[in-house]
């Protein structure tokens, strides 16, 4: 729905809904946490917005600036690894050479139940 | 049961099975960067700073690997890519440290092919159809590192050996219709991939992991929701997995409701599949091309550039030229060569070791190849399954029963003295046939005169069953025939006692 209205009484821009920040939240866990934040996405994509403007007819799309080189190839040697305690020097806990991360993943709250979604202000 | 009653039963529904499944490449290092890959070394030991998402590290294609999957590509039928993309597949999980997987979702590197494997009609292996199964594409991707959940600390261990190995995602279209079919689609790949040597793909090293995607629906109705079940660990569970989630898509659907488009795991336990917990919901992995790495591209002998470093150049062509013998092929040379039965070959190729095994006996004997392979089907694999042993492990050597069946083609002893003898040399006390054949005095009696004598013995002594023989019942020699075998304590040569019987109870 274009123009909604978020739990806490924010009328959001238009094509920026609720469900989609929400969506976005999840997925890249950012936190938008305010308007500014909204305002700011809402401008991003309006830049973005005049790559429209732009007539690409019959032209091929380049999705990369590395198109024209050469991917190289390396030979299959083992050159690296064996730096386990480096490695391990940046993990905030570790067991035995294993670094530790939380049980699983754990799925951001809906909707509903998040304190911070555009509590910001 | 047959296969086809257990399909009529099923007639109403007809499930449809594809596959995905993921083939660690064999090579020294990884996909991406200079750590070795290694099953089993200490935790995150063989893990470089590209591997562990370091900033400022960045991705370098390993030849060895982009070989593999083309080989693999040629051997399944399918078109090369010449140019082909990388691409981020994004998604977060603590064994995917960058937060997201380099694989080739918008143009993998091969497409398009087809893979034929056999089926036993009925469970007696006399009778083999040949299925296809399309393969939709390969495309080269990253490993991820390995989770170990610590359920009573309430964490999770982690470890990147495995973050960065090389992969190669075989899609199999869903042209399978029940757990069997599937089981031999996997494991005709296996063997294929293991005779290229693009993957070992042993299964319970996590060399293969198959997940395979299941629905049903009314024949003339378009497909039915699909599920897709994970963590199934053998061939055999492949089976029971699809089976299993067929029947429970089906009591489903007969009961009214309806199937969640959902990922499931297979409990091998339980036999059965349950819902998996984290993958609810439909995942946007927002895919984006690698920008840190260019196309990809192969040639061939047509456009292969003239002055271009051959280090830097994979060429198709010269590929193809050094594909081996593919187990398909290797079959039909057994069959032609030899003389054997289809079925034969396909059970030689499907016990690592065999088909070498019954060569080499064939290379030290003068017995016929259709008469070796019912010692090495019936007598060498029946004690090694018993067992449990592979062929490498056998305690009787290929010299050994060739040695043993010569001694049967000399007529030295009888076939039922050979299996007894058989049975010796598998204790693998060191003791040769020959040896075996004089301890346990099994060798046939080869004096003539000798074997008369104790026929007309036999003759004498049975004076109504001779009658009877001379009436007209031939059956009744058998019985003579049994008498001087047990008067000779089995070192008679049956059809040479019948030939002397018949030749004295005519005169």
């Amino acid at each position: 729905q274009r123009g909604g209205v978020c739990s806490c009484g924010w009328r959001l821009p238009q094509k920026v809904t609720v469900e989609v920040l929400d969506h976005l939240e999840h997925l890249a866990l950012v936190d938008f946490r305010d308007s500014e934040g909204v305002e700011r996405l809402q401008k991003a994509i309006q830049f973005a917005d005049q790559l429209h403007e732009v007539n690409t007819d019959g032209v091929e799309p380049m999705d990369s600036v590395l198109e024209d080189r050469c991917l190289y190839l390396r030979e299959d040697d083992v050159t690296e690894g064996n730096c386990t305690e480096e490695l391990l020097k940046n993990a905030r806990e570790k067991v035995e050479e294993y670094f530790v991360a939380p049980p699983g993943n754990i799925p951001l709250p809906k909707l509903e139940e998040r304190e911070t979604f555009l509590k910001g202000s | 049961m047959l296969k086809y009653s257990a399909i009529e039963i099923l007639a109403p529904w007809v499930p449809v099975v594809g596959l995905e499944i993921h083939a660690q490449i064999s090579s020294n290092s990884k996909l991406f960067s200079g750590s070795q890959v290694q099953f089993a070394a200490p935790p995150n030991s063989l893990v470089s700073f590209f591997d562990a998402s370091l900033p400022g590290t960045l991705p370098v294609l390993n030849r060895r690997c982009v070989e593999a999957a083309v080989m693999t590509g040629l051997a399944l039928n399918c078109s090369i890519n010449k140019k082909s993309l990388f691409d981020r597949k994004h998604y977060f999980y603590a064994d995917l440290p960058a937060g997201y997987q380099i694989t080739q979702q918008r143009v993998p590197i091969a497409v398009n092919g087809s893979l034929s494997y056999s089926l036993c009609i009925d469970n007696k292996m006399s009778q083999m159809v040949t299925k296809t199964v399309r393969i939709k594409q390969i495309q080269l991707e990253q490993d991820s590192g390995k989770s170990l959940h610590d359920d009573t600390r309430s964490q999770t261990l982690v470890d990147l050996n495995r973050a960065g190995v090389g992969l190669m995602e075989v899609v199999m279209e869903p042209d399978m219709c029940c757990g069997e079919e599937a089981a031999a689609a996997v494991r005709e790949l296996q063997l294929i991939l293991q005779t290229l040597g693009s993957s070992q793909a042993v299964m319970s090293e996590g060399q293969l992991r198959v997940d395979a995607n299941v629905s049903v629906h009314h024949p003339g109705e378009p497909y039915g929701v699909r599920t897709e079940v994970k963590n199934i660990n053998s061939i055999r569970f492949l089976a029971k997995a699809v089976d299993y989630e067929i029947q429970r898509q089906i009591k489903e659907l007969e009961s009214g409701r309806t199937i969640l488009n959902e990922t499931r795991a297979f409990d091998s336990k339980l036999g059965c599949t349950v819902p998996m917990r984290d993958k609810e919901g439909k995942q946007d992995y927002r895919f984006m091309p690698e920008p840190n790495l260019p196309p990809l591209i192969l040639y061939d002998a047509k456009s292969l550039p003239a002055n271009m470093n051959h280090q830097q150049v994979v060429n198709i062509d010269w590929i193809h030229e050094r594909l081996p013998d593919l187990p398909s092929v290797k079959r039909a040379k057994l069959v032609e060569r030899y003389g054997i039965l289809p079925e034969h070959s396909f059970t030689l190729l499907n016990e690592d070791g065999l088909s070498e095994f019954f060569e080499d006996v064939i290379k030290q004997t003068q017995m016929k190849p259709k008469k070796v392979i019912g010692w090495i089907l019936k007598d060498l694999l029946s004690y090694l399954k018993k067992h449990s042993l592979t062929v490498k492990e056998s305690p009787v050597s290929s010299f050994l029963l060739a040695d043993l069946l010569n001694r049967l083609e000399e007529k030295e002893i009888s076939s039922t003295a050979a299996k007894q003898v058989f049975a010796e040399l598998w204790k693998g006390e060191g003791k040769t046939p020959l040896e075996i054949v004089k301890e346990k005095k099994l060798q046939l009696i080869q004096d003539q005169k000798d074997l008369e004598q104790i026929c007309q013995t036999v003759i004498d002594g049975q004076e109504n069953e001779v009658m009877a023989i001379k009436a007209g019942n031939r059956k009744v020699l058998n019985k003579l025939i049994g008498l001087v075998q047990r008067e000779t304590q089995g070192r008679s040569n049956p059809v040479l006692v019948k030939q002397l019987l018949e030749k004295k109870l005519s005169e």
